[in-house]
């Protein structure tokens, strides 16, 4: 059995060199990373009888920026509140540099939390508080700092993400990229060592988008984080991640770098990328019988 | 066919009764778990204080406007009761004694409900379904002691102080009324009312319950907000819960306390 310890030094991963995925998934490449810094053994998810994720399997090297991809409803997100320990597997095993996250007491829990931050849908940001405060709130709650301290560092953060001259206006003012952005330097504010990205594209006009994208590629390479994010926007998030995951039917289908998921061959990889209708993952939700269900009986196929 | 439905119509009622049951527990639990935080929550006072502004001093206006019209009703309906029996001299014990014992507990309570646990429990749902909650929690900051806890107490120590300003208000309206209006006796309305009341029986015992009933309305706005949907549809739910819920309580609550108070 792997202890804690060897697995946040990378040996567990070499003695497990076996296959990484299930046995469903279709392996792009197969490296196995020494320095693992998020993994999935088998973990399986069901909110009361639904059931999320079957037995994923993942790892993602420290100092990565992995994204993980698939369509709405198929488990991306509980993916992340698996890692941050908002959720906890029904089985198998989420380990965070080390640690297994399941087995955190509340005070392990948030010991981890200060080390990682997070960027909401939408961002998520206390609405009772102002662009300056919100960033300021994880720098007052958890350091001793004083406020002239914490006032040039939320300067700092915000200069990072080109806000600085909104420091003193409302959440209600932003749009919805610069809200994104707040959110981003607040999330960047005690520089973690695990950033998570819940869809952070979602709703964002062009230009938004593309500031968003550089915005996490240039923090990600200054902070020197291990960063996941959670996106079905296939084209932009090729061009700042190192690895690609896609998960479909609570699986994870599809894996690799930016270049091979462009050129694969795999189905539903194809589906995903060149966005058609209709594949592996189907238009119509399940249901009866079309013909029968509109009272036409067997005159129509 | 009768057996059938009168089985479902049994099933149906059992399995409300079950998630009441279930809901109750989860009350528990969470009370539990607000007292398990609060320490937290009261070493910081200034985030129960700026709860207090909302709760208690926003609230103030409806206080001092209702207790001052209860009161002046009261001042009306007194007089022309007692001036049948020859007993208008003890408008000033009537007015005070209701108000204290009963109307200025139970009204206050129902209207800091109305504005104040309304609005807890739309806050805290709202900030569940955008994910501030959430963020909180990713943030290793405990939302129950940062959120809840400081509601909650403001809640508690709102309650009272707006129950003795409603009763204050009311006096005042009855006076008004009684002395100014009718024309009864300065100096009888204030001795009659205070011979009649009794610190310990009338007075401590009313703010005994409008701290209870300030207890009961904090704990089921911060629950219910807590507990919404988050969905514009469950926060909205919520927030009628957090009305009827708390007026059907305080009016139990006020029967038990009374039963073992007078």
């Amino acid at each position: 059995m792997c202890k804690k310890a060897a697995l946040s030094r990378g040996v567990c991963a070499q003695v497990r060199a076996g296959p990484v995925f299930s046995a469903t998934a279709t392996r792009l490449t197969h490296t196995v990373e020494p320095d693992a810094f998020i993994e999935l053994d088998k973990v399986s998810f069901a909110y009361g009888s639904r059931r999320i994720l079957d037995g994923v399997s993942l790892r993602i090297a420290r100092g990565k920026l992995a994204a993980i991809m698939g369509g709405s409803g198929s488990g991306k997100t509980t993916l992340l509140r698996l890692i941050s320990g908002q959720v906890k597997p029904d089985s198998g095993r989420v380990w965070v540099d080390g640690q297994d996250v399941a087995k955190l007491n509340t005070a392990g829990l948030y010991a981890m939390r200060r080390r990682m931050g997070m960027l909401f849908q939408f961002g998520a940001l206390f609405t009772d508080l102002s662009v300056q405060d919100n960033v300021a709130f994880p720098l007052r709650e958890h350091t001793g700092l004083p406020d002239t301290m914490i006032r040039d560092l939320v300067l700092m953060k915000l200069q990072a993400v080109g806000l600085r001259g909104a420091a003193g206006l409302m959440p209600a003012e932003l749009s919805g990229g610069m809200a994104r952005r707040v959110a981003l330097a607040r999330a960047i504010a005690l520089d973690p060592d695990l950033m998570l990205y819940d869809e952070p594209f979602t709703g964002l006009d062009p230009i938004a988008l593309g500031t968003i994208a550089a915005l996490i590629k240039r923090l990600n390479d200054a902070l020197g984080a291990t960063a996941v994010m959670v996106t079905h926007d296939v084209h932009v998030s090729l061009n700042v991640v190192d690895e690609v995951y896609f998960v479909a039917d609570g699986k994870i289908v599809a894996s690799g770098t930016p270049d091979q998921v462009r050129h694969s061959a795999d189905p539903f990889v194809r589906q995903f990328v060149d966005g058609q209708p209709d594949g592996p993952v189907r238009l119509h939700y399940p249901a009866e019988d079309y013909a029968s269900q509109l009272g036409l009986g067997g005159r129509h196929g | 066919m009768a057996d059938s439905s009168s089985r479902n119509l049994f099933a149906a009622f059992g399995h409300r009764l079950i998630e009441a049951v279930w809901k109750l527990g989860f009350v528990c639990r969470f009370f539990a778990a607000i007292l398990r935080d609060s320490g937290a929550s009261l070493r910081r006072f200034p985030l129960v204080i700026r709860e207090i502004y909302f709760a208690g001093v926003l609230s103030m206006i409806i206080i001092v406007v209702s207790g001052m019209f209860v009161g002046m009703v009261l001042g009306l309906q007194g007089y022309s009761t007692l001036v049948r029996f020859g007993s208008a001299d003890a408008l000033g014990a009537l007015v005070a004694l209701s108000l204290l014992r009963e109307l200025g507990p139970v009204l206050a309570a129902l209207l800091f409900a109305s504005r104040s646990g309304s609005a807890i429990t739309a806050e805290i749902g709202l900030m569940k379904a955008t994910e501030q909650l959430d963020a909180m929690a990713v943030m290793a900051v405990n939302p129950i002691a940062r959120v809840v806890a400081p509601r909650f107490w403001a809640g508690v120590l709102s309650m009272p102080v707006l129950a003795a300003i409603f009763n204050v208000m009311g006096i005042f309206g009855g006076y008004f009324v009684g002395v100014t209006l009718i024309g009864l006796d300065h100096g009888t309305f204030w001795s009659q009312m205070q011979n009649a009341v009794d610190w310990h029986t009338d007075i401590v015992n009313g703010l005994i319950k409008s701290l209870v009933f300030g207890a009961a309305v904090s704990l089921i706005a911060v629950f219910e907000g807590f507990d919404a949907k988050p969905t514009a549809e469950g926060v909205s739910s919520a927030t009628t819960r957090t009305v009827v819920t708390s007026a059907l309580t305080i009016l139990a609550l006020d029967f038990v306390l009374t039963a073992f108070m007078f």
